[in-house]
């Protein structure tokens, strides 16, 4: 049986509350720890079948043209080399977050440096990368590609859902008190999981068994059988663990389809790894940004008019594009407004979701400018933020949901001694190091996605979860298992969650941090289901049973589980949808970041002090996983501040630094100590769990808390991000001479 | 051309025939089949494949299966004591020095590499042991937190 909840209106009961098994919201520890630390969780190449192939793709070397050729034959008298790929249903690149469906086939039609367009297969891993490596390609190449999205020639698109505009900001501009109207630009940046993606096909008869590593399977199954022509019930993905995802991970990609042709073409089963240069030419990055923003105050600094338009790019023929001012028309009030979004098509590596699209660049600009603001109007940066918090979403007038933004903002302030903050810059100096302080606010929609869960009890008092949902490291297993423990009255020990295998319920999958909320809502339905069925052997009704420690309890009655059971089995499945809540009210995460630099007098090297997220998203399930999330996005917010930045070579636009020597990601040296305070929230029309997304809030914003910092530190505003010292070290002279 | 290695993996003698371009790491997991040791960068920056080569840790991938011959080797899978996990094994896990569980194999070995040879490492010394290792999950902090108390939980055993 299933039970279902369409998300239309608030669900007033808090379900979870009323259990007294006491694990959810607890911080408990991960089933598949041990497993994890003992190298036995199996990732995508870890189950190699004896007889396997290997693959390695090839990439064009050239930005847009046409593959015309390929010396198939020299490389087929190498050592080893089974088969030659260049099917034309292979990707041009992997297919976007809940597609559903194959992206663009055919890998004679070069659309950016860096696409596959064949897979070399051999008996080795080694024979098979030197055939790939020595194959030599001839391509007709179009000279005039397009490849900055700054080219005055380069193809602008306007799509015009994507523009709004209320009121007369232009006149609001005019007469405001303070203002500020600036560029702000971000670099491209990649998702940069550890593991590689890698898939192993193997083939019995039609069907196909695929181990990716994915993080939606229920799409991900689709946009495999489309890409190949097959019916979806002939193919099985499994992906149980996942090392990583960020975003890179959402649609099926060149490297499954490959493999999954080549292991069909050889009768055998085929790997194909990605290398860590071919997961950065190959695999989405975030566009990088170009940003005007405007914002006009009155004398108090009340917020009349935000301007706020985006260029991004992406290749020709892709859907998606950075939706930068995503949280930009209800952060703030103002009754003026502009949102402008624009395209330019440019033949580089696709552009894709990596955590948090939108809000992780669009508001650390945003939240620069209101620094900026705050600067200009001399209102402190935290008060300047409290006083522009709208009491409904001015965008559609409709109330929100919940709004713990006020909150955050002062318990942040609190916590970090805010007040010992000198407003004026440059003011705290401690020997060859300039101390600032900054902060901004975090914002990050919320949104709940279609899913499934089945949940059974088994005979001996256990239960299982199955779904297809998966965890890419944030804690599902975990949290899912709390879910149904709290509802079953089971100790953590007696559940088990089975995740990663499209033979289970499709779920959402994870991304857009709605993983967690829809998925756990599916579960927590699944188990209502069989709560329900209890009850009906005990011949009672839902209010009058407890359920605790395995056994459950009715009056006076103390029955232990497998005793009601009596050898059988029960089964629950539950099913959430989206529904009107998603209109009738604006739903979103909100929290705020503290930064303290200290940047170097001489070299203009900036170097993180201390850090702090104070973070609401609803319910939080297990506050050990939740906080571990909010570390990893502020560190990603770290990389943002100083170091991550995708160099493209002007000429054909390939990724220069596409290894992890020359993408700088935050190492050690780089984190302080951070501070992570979630704060006790409930939002009754998220789900009936009343728990929102916590894995992207982290980054939304947290650049800007350590940029401004540098700013505090140096009177220096960094408007292009990364601020590295090259940026910096200018302003430092020209103040010192 | 191929080279017959042989080595002692996890107390274990094994040998094999690899080819002379074959990497410690590709040994390990495809004819080992020892596959908690990971690839992650194949540049030498993330660490998630080192293992200890006579008493030294190594990033597996950036010595030849073939330099590897007469070592004594020890992987991920060779740390824990049978069924019962290592300290430090037993330190990640309750620390929550973890995410996604890709890095993890390398951090460990890393981990108790810096405590026997540092065993009263401070926190910042820590930090900088890990240089070469990168984690994009955690944010560091648990994992530094779960080698602290690995060290304390090995110099008690």
């Amino acid at each position: 049986m299933t039970s279902h909840i369409k998300m239309d209106e608030r669900v007033e009961r808090d379900r979870l509350a009323e259990m007294v098994q006491a694990v959810i919201g607890k911080p408990l520890d991960r089933p598949e720890g041990a497993l994890k630390v003992s190298g036995a969780a199996p990732y995508a190449m870890d189950r190699l079948p004896a007889n396997a192939c290997h693959g390695v793709l090839v990439r064009a070397t050239v930005s847009n043209g046409t593959l015309r050729d390929m010396d198939v034959d020299a490389v087929q008298a190498l050592p080893g080399i089974r088969a030659i790929i260049a099917d034309d249903r292979l990707l041009r690149n992997p297919a976007q977050g809940m597609a559903g469906e194959a992206p663009i086939q055919g890998p004679k039609d070069i659309a950016y440096f860096g696409q596959p367009i064949a897979l070399v297969v051999a008996e080795t891993f080694e024979q098979a990368r030197h055939g790939a490596q020595a194959l030599k390609l001839r391509f007709e190449a179009d000279g005039t590609a397009i490849v900055a999205p700054d080219d005055p020639k380069a193809d602008i698109e306007t799509p015009e859902d994507e523009q709004d505009s209320t009121g007369d900001l232009d006149a609001a501009m005019q007469t405001a008190r303070h203002t500020v109207d600036a560029h702000y630009t971000t670099p491209g940046h990649v998702s940069a999981a550890m593991e590689p993606h890698a898939s192993i096909a193997e083939w019995n008869g039609d069907r196909l068994t695929l181990y990716g590593s994915y993080q939606m399977l229920r799409f991900n199954r689709a946009e495999l059988a489309d890409a190949l022509g097959i019916e979806e019930k002939q193919v099985r993905i499994l992906a149980p663990y996942v090392g990583g995802g960020f975003g890179s991970k959402l649609g099926i990609g060149p490297e499954a389809v490959a493999a999954a042709l080549a292991a069909k073409a050889l009768g055998v089963p085929v790997a194909v790894a990605m290398s860590r240069q071919q997961v950065f030419e190959s695999v989405m990055r975030r566009s990088e940004t170009d940003q005007h923003i405007r914002l006009a105050a009155d004398e108090q600094g009340r917020l009349i008019g935000i301007g706020h338009e985006a260029l991004v790019s992406n290749l020709p023929g892709e859907e998606f594009s950075e939706p930068v001012t995503q949280a930009t028309p209800f952060l703030y009030q103002g009754d003026h407004r502009v949102i402008g979004h624009r395209i330019a098509r440019v033949h580089r590596t696709c552009a894709g979701s990596v955590r948090a699209p939108g809000e992780a660049v669009g508001l650390t600009a945003l939240e620069i400018a209101l620094d900026e603001l705050a600067a200009a109007s001399g209102i402190d940066p935290v008060k300047l933020r409290l006083i522009n918090i709208p009491q409904k979403d001015p965008s559609q007038d409709i109330p929100f949901s919940s709004h713990m933004l006020a909150e955050a903002l002062e318990e942040g302030a609190k916590r970090f001694d805010w007040d010992r903050r000198r407003s004026e810059p440059g003011a705290v100096r401690d020997g060859e190091w300039l101390i600032g302080m900054g902060m901004a606010s975090a914002a990050r929609v919320n949104m709940l996605i279609e899913s499934k869960a089945r949940v059974t009890l088994n005979a001996n008092g256990t239960g299982t979860v199955e779904t297809d949902m998966t965890d890419i490291g944030t804690g599902t297993y975990t949290v899912l298992s709390q879910i149904a423990g709290e509802m079953l009255g089971l100790p953590m020990d007696s559940v088990e969650t089975l995740l990663g295998d499209t033979a289970y319920p499709p779920a959402s999958g994870s991304g857009g941090s709605f993983g967690a909320a829809s998925n756990g809502t599916a579960v927590l339905l699944a188990c209502e289901e069989i709560r329900q069925q209890l009850c009906e052997r005990l011949d009672c009704d839902m209010q009058g049973l407890t359920l605790k420690d395995g056994h459950a309890i009715v009056g006076n009655r103390r029955i232990a589980l497998p005793e009601i059971l009596d050898g059988s089995r029960l089964v629950g499945e539950g099913h959430v949808e989206p529904g009107k809540a998603e209109e009738t009210v604006r739903q979103a995460t909100y929290g705020s970041y503290f930064a303290e630099v200290a940047v170097n007098a001489i070299t203009g090297e900036t170097r993180l002090r201390r850090m702090l997220g104070v973070f609401a998203a609803g319910r939080i399930l297990n506050p050990k996983t939740a906080r571990s999330q909010c570390l990893g996005g502020m560190t990603f917010g770290i990389g943002m501040a100083l170091t991550e930045e995708l160099i493209h070579d002007p000429r054909d636009g390939h990724i220069v630094n596409r290894d992890f020597a020359e993408y700088h990601l935050p190492v050690n040296a780089d984190v302080p100590q951070i501070d992570v305070v979630l704060l006790d929230e409930r939002d009754a029309w998220a789900n009936p769990l009343q728990a929102k997304g916590i894995g992207e809030l982290g980054i939304c914003g947290a650049a800007a808390s350590i940029v401004n910092a540098i700013y505090n530190a140096t009177g220096i505003r960094i408007r292009d991000l990364p601020a590295t010292l090259d940026k910096i070290i200018d302003g430092l002279q020209s103040r010192t001479d | 051309m191929t080279i017959s290695v042989s080595m002692t993996v996890n107390g274990k003698t094994v040998s094999g025939d690899v080819e002379g371009r074959t990497l410690l790491v590709q040994f390990l997991r495809e004819q080992l089949h020892l596959t908690g040791t990971h690839v992650g960068c194949d540049t030498s920056q993330c660490g998630a494949c080192v293992v200890h080569v006579d008493g030294q840790s190594v990033k597996s991938c950036t010595i030849l299966a073939a330099q590897a011959n007469g070592t004594e080797v020890v992987t991920i899978e060779g740390l824990a004591d049978g069924a019962t996990l290592h300290p430090m094994q037993e330190a990640f896990r309750e620390h929550h020095g973890l995410q996604c569980g890709f890095c993890t194999p390398g951090m460990l070995a890393t981990g108790y590499d810096i405590v026997r040879r540092l065993p009263d490492a401070d926190e910042a010394r820590i930090r900088r042991e890990l240089s070469g290792n990168i984690c994009r999950c955690t944010g560091y902090h648990n994992i530094v937190k779960a080698i602290k108390a690995g060290a304390e939980k090995m110099s008690a055993a």
